[in-house]
């Protein structure tokens, strides 16, 4: 059985054309992560009023909240990407999930790390063995031995298959992470955002947060399409548009 | 300025000055870090391509 996809998805199959097209959405998205995440901290560090219990620790939030919706977003893309990979054998789905696992593991690390920091204050420790957090936690053991198995094959092909099996298994954590807050009686908080309910925050202070996800995701676009790109002229560097590039450039 | 009475004000963040700053610039060198690897990267796989390509013009 042959099942045909849209156009589009045959071009993005293609080095040189998912190259260019990324090199124009590139511009954009590193303008409006600058724009948005420059309007986002100001606002949440000094317009944002504080909060009437925690004071002002709580303006982690507009930086541990947008990193922790990354974290997790990103291991998604990496597991769609990934599946592609396999079942169609396309070189260019396992390189944006191998150019996209450093970035997650960044955005884990901000999370774990902004968020042991506010619960100092908060909760009284810095680390707590809480569903939320273990399960976080995990997530990085996770993009660790992914980034790690990209490396460990002498054959490039063979450690994309290894990672993108890993990413694949490794997707059952991100349900455990967003119900965690529901499923065990946790310190942590449940979630900030929902699609059904309204914030339980005053517009104040979900607002700057909103610009902050926003101005996140397009910082991740922004990264995870250079570093594509890069990744694409290194494995692409015999074929003759890369060469053609590289003397455009001397 | 904003929800602070003055610029040491909000320096201190009610107290809480440790904590928020240490947040914020953890995150900005995380951020920073991922920019400059990508940057770095770039200008060594350029470099690289340069040399290969000075060879290939003195071996022909």
């Amino acid at each position: 059985m042959k099942i045909n996809m849209p156009r589009w998805f045959y071009q993005l199959a293609s080095p040189k054309w998912s190259y260019d097209f990324m090199g124009i959405l590139l511009p954009w998205f590193a303008t409006a992560a600058l724009l948005l995440l420059g309007v986002g901290f100001v606002w949440g560090l000094v317009f944002a009023p504080p909060d009437y219990q925690q004071g002002n620790s709580y303006r982690i939030i507009f930086i541990h909240v947008p990193s922790a919706i990354l974290a997790q977003s990103c291991f998604m893309l990496m597991a769609v990407a990934s599946g592609i990979g396999l079942v169609w054998k396309m070189k260019v789905a396992h390189i944006v999930a191998k150019s996209a696992a450093p970035i997650g593991a960044s955005m884990t690390i901000i999370a774990l790390a902004t968020g042991a920091i506010w619960g100092k204050p908060t909760w009284g420790a810095w680390w707590v063995w809480d569903a939320r957090l273990t399960s976080m936690l995990i997530l990085l053991f996770l993009y660790v031995g992914i980034i790690a198995l990209y490396s460990a094959f002498s054959n490039k092909s063979s450690g994309e298959q290894a990672a993108a099996i890993l990413t694949l298994v490794g997707l059952v954590n991100i349900p455990i992470i967003k119900y965690s807050v529901e499923w065990w009686n946790t310190l942590h908080q449940p979630a900030t955002f929902t699609l059904t309910k309204k914030p339980a925050m005053p517009p104040e202070m979900w607002l700057p947060l909103l610009v902050m996800v926003l101005g996140y995701y397009c910082f991740f676009a922004f990264l995870l399409m250079a570093r594509t790109r890069l990744e694409l002229l290194e494995r692409e560097n015999k074929s003759s548009w890369v060469i053609a590039l590289i003397n455009e450039k001397i | 300025m904003g929800y602070f009475n003055s610029f040491s004000d909000f320096l201190d963040m009610g107290g809480h000055a440790l904590y928020v700053w240490l947040s914020y610039a953890i995150t900005l060198l995380i951020f920073i870090a991922n920019i400059l690897s990508l940057w770095l990267k770039k200008r060594a796989f350029f470099n690289l391509a340069k040399r290969h390509a000075k060879r290939e013009q003195r071996n022909s």
